[in-house]
């Protein structure tokens, strides 16, 4: 298998620039995703050839023709899908998803929880925004309940998707959040899942500034971000607040706000993340967080986990039968099963 | 006990049972050891979607027909000779299909109260005079089972399953095959278990010794090997012939074979065969639904594969919108659709032509495919690797038509050596040096640009996309040249293909035109009439969309035009829309095969009309 690493050229973002106009609306939260593409594509150590870009239908699925790589600009829904023939095909590739949280949740739903479970080596960036811009703008399977759409104009009856407990639920081994509106973490994150052998999930809150503005601003305002985000690391307590006054503790299965300032329990007292907990049970409730009343939202890397991929296991399939079978003869696989022959007298000869 | 010796020119077997009873097994082993001695051989399959019917009833009855020959034959048979019916609820349901006079070999021993009652009989047919037209042969096969196998340590269950081995070792003693074909499978089939091993080889031996004894069979029957061209022959199976096919195409092109498939009958047996030859480099990705399948295989070509995948109509219409995606971006992909009985889940296991339409039209917007069409078991092989040839050629998408009719069926096919089947050229863009992906060459084929290549990175995607430059492209002139280009490069695909044959009598005023699976019986039909010194002539399609140069020719060179299709008259209306050709269609869509003599009788109709 050919390396798809690549230590002696030196890219630019520049060189993963395509010619193409962006074509997104002014303000929308997808430039900031690309640029910090761009920007980290360089440093991944991947030779540019070697990039696939994939995408389904919608606003972010226009990701691929705005990277100068290899792209592939699919059919709703099936990003995942086109993507994991590319990889399992050529193993060499490194080969990445952008998709919405209509496409890949909604009609592509199928495919991103078996992309998972096969732990195929894709790195999927999942663009979440909460509604459907492309179409201009009817709620999605991560809108809230509730929520008044052009398709919902008395509120929404649909319980959402949590696409993190989905991902940990369908078994992703690379399972992370981020911000668009903050670059650094983005681009941390962005090597993080390049780095990952295995399915890679990056959830990237999207702000649609036309048909759902402001949907995150409360974790991405300054004012607001520090109470009402967490930021998960490694070995570190979970700690969170203006002034690092509050964490979680891990009460049985049971997380619990704690306030530094009541005084009963101190940062001794935190749950302490573990990224490679080969127990999903943990990273589960971490992906639920923001659903509890008082929780911060957590971004990071929920999970990590090594386990052999899909197509590294289907080729050393292929390769071990080559080896212990011998290389496909052609003419011993047609010259085979129940044979006989017929010669010139219309004798039979069988064999 | 001397017995007198017949030799006949052919012969129709169908053996019947329970669909647990193992006929399938049974009807599989007769046919190969009969290609082994030399006959020409054809078969029908015919078993019910249920895996596991209820034992006993009519709708679980299996059934396998052969049909075996000293001369060249093209059908399982018209009308069974001879009928095995191991229980009530098989008379029943094959009855009425026997030729007159026919021999019936029944199981008497399931002829008891309550399998006559599953089979809906009020009185036992046996007693009852209504089978007096025919030769009935009365075997208590169960018991004679039992007693072949009295302390072999097996229980009641495994000996009442080896059965069948009996009616075919006495089926091999009447008609004068060997056993040793079916010996040899069953010591490797059952290596892991010799106690079975044992017992099957037991019972088939009992079973072949009990017709050499019995006084219910005073004659023996051989029929002579056919004068088949000399060479090396095996039995084939359409989907058989259609794994093999595209293992070749990938040798010969020297690209990888990807296989994106999801179950589905009567196709899966495709997938179960590429799955074996893994030492082939053969990629097999069981996808978790057609989708997927097919949108796999077309990641797959885009990164250098020869992408595939296999179907059945309803599989087919889950990947439409994939196959606009793999027109629009002009990426080569095969797609295999064995058709069955529709619509919706329709008819799982039964044989039909009615998704021909589907597969010419069935997409939105203007949607260019090439469309071609196996016409016998063993032409699956040649059809897969023109599939093949002509998707890289136009880069463009293919759709391969079986039925489960010729994807089930067997025949002898005459190996050909691997060296006698052209090479597949394809050409790989590497050149950077003025590289567009929507560029075109002689053919209107864009180049084929592989991901990992320097320099040539590029965008496809199902949007429209300006010609040469690939661009994203809302340009009203851009769209309508773009239809028309990829409408052209399907079109030229006629300079490229054979011509339309015409066989038989090409000054007669009737023309019989077909397509696919039909091949057979309309070619015994017609050889039948013309026998009888009466005109007629037979062309049979394999390209469809786009039809052969020659056609318009053709179809103006006869006053009658007869199309026999087992659906409503698609092809009829194909011809009708394109050719202006005054067709007549001539239709049966029972799940079943034409018999040749329906299709004579209105070719005997039509010429009397004349």
């Amino acid at each position: 298998m050919a390396d798809i690493e690549v230590k002696d050229i030196k890219y630019t973002s520049k060189d993963f620039t395509s010619s193409q106009d962006v074509r997104w609306c002014p303000g929308c939260g997808d430039y900031s995703i690309l640029a910090q593409m761009q920007r980290t594509a360089p440093d991944l150590g991947i030779k540019k050839e070697n990039f696939v870009w994939v995408s389904g239908i919608g606003c972010a699925s226009r990701f691929p023709y705005y990277m100068e790589t290899y792209g592939f600009h699919g059919i709703h829904g099936r990003a995942v899908a086109i993507a994991t023939g590319v990889k399992v095909n050529r193993p060499d590739l490194s080969v990445w998803v952008a998709t919405g949280d209509g496409d890949l949740l909604s009609i592509g739903g199928n495919h991103f929880i078996h992309v998972c479970r096969r732990n195929v080596d894709l790195k999927i960036i999942l663009f979440n925004n909460r509604i459907y811009g492309l179409t201009k703008g009817q709620y999605s399977p991560t809108s809230e309940k509730g929520k008044k759409t052009k398709s919902s104009p008395f509120g929404s009856i649909d319980f959402p998707f949590n696409p993190l407990s989905l991902a940990v639920g369908a078994g992703a081994t690379f399972i992370a959040r981020s911000l668009d509106r903050d670059p650094k973490h983005l681009q941390e994150m962005m090597k993080r899942a390049a780095a990952h052998k295995g399915t890679a999930f990056i959830e990237v809150f999207q702000n649609c500034n036309i048909f759902n503005d402001g949907a995150f601003e409360i974790l991405t305002e300054k004012e607001t971000k520090a109470d009402n985000v967490l930021v998960l690391q490694q070995g570190k307590p979970m700690i969170f607040g203006k002034n690092n006054d509050k964490g979680i503790r891990l009460n049985g299965l049971t997380p619990e706000i704690v306030d530094f300032a009541q005084g009963s329990f101190s940062i001794n007292d935190l749950w302490i993340h573990d990224e490679f907990d080969p127990d999903s049970t943990r990273a589960h409730i971490i992906s639920r967080f923001a659903e509890k009343p008082g929780f911060p939202t957590p971004i990071g890397v929920l999970k990590q986990e090594f386990k052999s991929t899909y197509d590294a296991d289907f080729h050393e399939q292929i390769n071990n039968i080559r080896r212990t079978k011998g290389e496909g003869d052609l003419r011993k696989l047609l010259f085979s099963g129940n044979m006989w022959q017929v010669n010139e007298s219309n004798k039979i000869n069988n064999n | 006990m001397e017995k007198d010796s017949l030799e006949l020119h052919d012969v129709t077997v169908r053996f019947a049972g329970d669909s647990g009873d193992g006929m399938q097994l049974t009807g599989t082993q007769f046919t190969n050891t009969t290609a082994l001695v030399g006959n020409d051989v054809s078969t029908l399959p015919d078993y019910p979607a249920e895996i596991r019917a209820p034992v006993g009833t009519t709708y679980g009855v299996s059934g396998f027909q052969l049909h075996f020959s000293n001369i060249d034959i093209q059908t399982p048979g018209d009308s069974p000779d001879v009928l095995v019916a191991m229980n009530p609820a098989a008379l029943k349901v094959n009855l009425r299909d026997l030729k007159a006079g026919a021999t019936i070999i029944i199981n008497v021993n399931s002829f008891e109260t309550k399998n006559l009652r599953l089979a809906g009989y009020d009185v036992n047919p046996l007693d009852d005079g209504s089978l007096d037209g025919y030769n009935v042969v009365q075997v208590p096969l169960s018991s004679l089972t039992s007693k072949a196998l009295d302390g072999s340590g097996l229980s009641a269950k495994d000996i009442s399953r080896s059965k069948n081995f009996f009616a075919l070792g006495m089926m091999y003693w009447l008609y004068s095959r060997p056993v040793e074909p079916t010996i040899d499978w069953i010591d490797s089939k059952f290596k892991s278990v010799p106690l079975i091993a044992e017992a099957n080889k037991k019972v088939l031996m009992a079973g072949y010794y009990y017709g050499e004894n019995t006084e219910l069979f005073t004659t023996r029957y051989f029929v002579e090997p056919a004068k088949l061209p000399q060479g090396m022959y095996r039995s084939i199976s359409g989907n058989e012939a259609t794994a093999l096919g595209f293992i070749t195409a990938s040798v010969k092109s020297g690209l990888p074979l990807f296989l994106g498939s999801y179950p589905i009958t009567p196709a899966s047996d495709i997938l179960h065969e590429l799955s074996k030859y893994k030492n082939f480099g053969v990629r097999t990705f069981q996808a978790e639904d057609e989708i997927a399948g097919i949108t796999a295989a077309i990641g797959a070509a885009f990164s250098g594969a020869l992408g595939i995948t296999t179907t059945s109509g309803p599989g087919l219409a889950l990947k439409t919108e994939a196959l606009g995606l793999a027109v629009m971006t002009e990426v080569p992909i095969v797609v295999i659709d064995v058709q069955r009985g529709g619509p919706s889940t329709g008819l799982p296991t039964k044989t039909e032509q009615s998704d021909l339409l589907q597969a010419v039209h069935g997409r939105n917007g203007e949607c260019p495919v090439v469309v071609i069409a196996a016409s016998t078991p063993s032409d699956c092989f040649y059809m897969a690797i023109e599939a093949a040839r002509i998707a890289f050629k136009y880069m463009v998408p293919v759709i391969l038509l079986t039925d489960g009719y010729i994807a089930n069926g067997a025949e002898p096919w005459k190996i050909p050596e691997p060296d006698t089947i052209p090479e597949i050229k394809v050409k790989i863009r590497t050149e950077k040096e003025g590289f567009f992906p929507y560029l075109r060459d002689e053919n209107l084929a864009r180049p084929w640009a592989l991901p990992g290549t320097p320099g040539l990175e590029h965008r496809i995607g199902g949007l429209e996309k300006a010609n040469i430059t690939g661009n994203v492209s809302y340009d009203p002139e851009n769209h309508e040249f773009m239809v028309r280009l990829r409408a052209r490069k399907v079109k030229n695909i006629e300079n490229d293909i054979p011509d339309l044959v015409v066989a038989g009598d090409l000054d007669a005023e009737l023309l019989v035109v077909g397509w696919g699976g039909t091949y057979g019986a309309i070619n015994e039909a017609v050889n039948r009439i013309r026998e009888n010194d009466k005109k007629v002539a037979h062309a049979h399609f394999k390209y469809i969309s786009p039809f052969p140069k020659n056609t318009r020719s053709v179809l103006k060179k006869y006053k009658k035009i007869l199309c026999p299709e087992l659906n409503l008259g698609q092809l009829s209306q194909l011809l009708k829309a394109e050719f202006m050709a005054d067709v007549e269609t001539f239709n049966k869509i029972q799940g079943l095969p034409f018999k040749s003599y329906e299709i004579e009788n209105k070719i005997e109709t039509m010429l009397g009309e004349l």
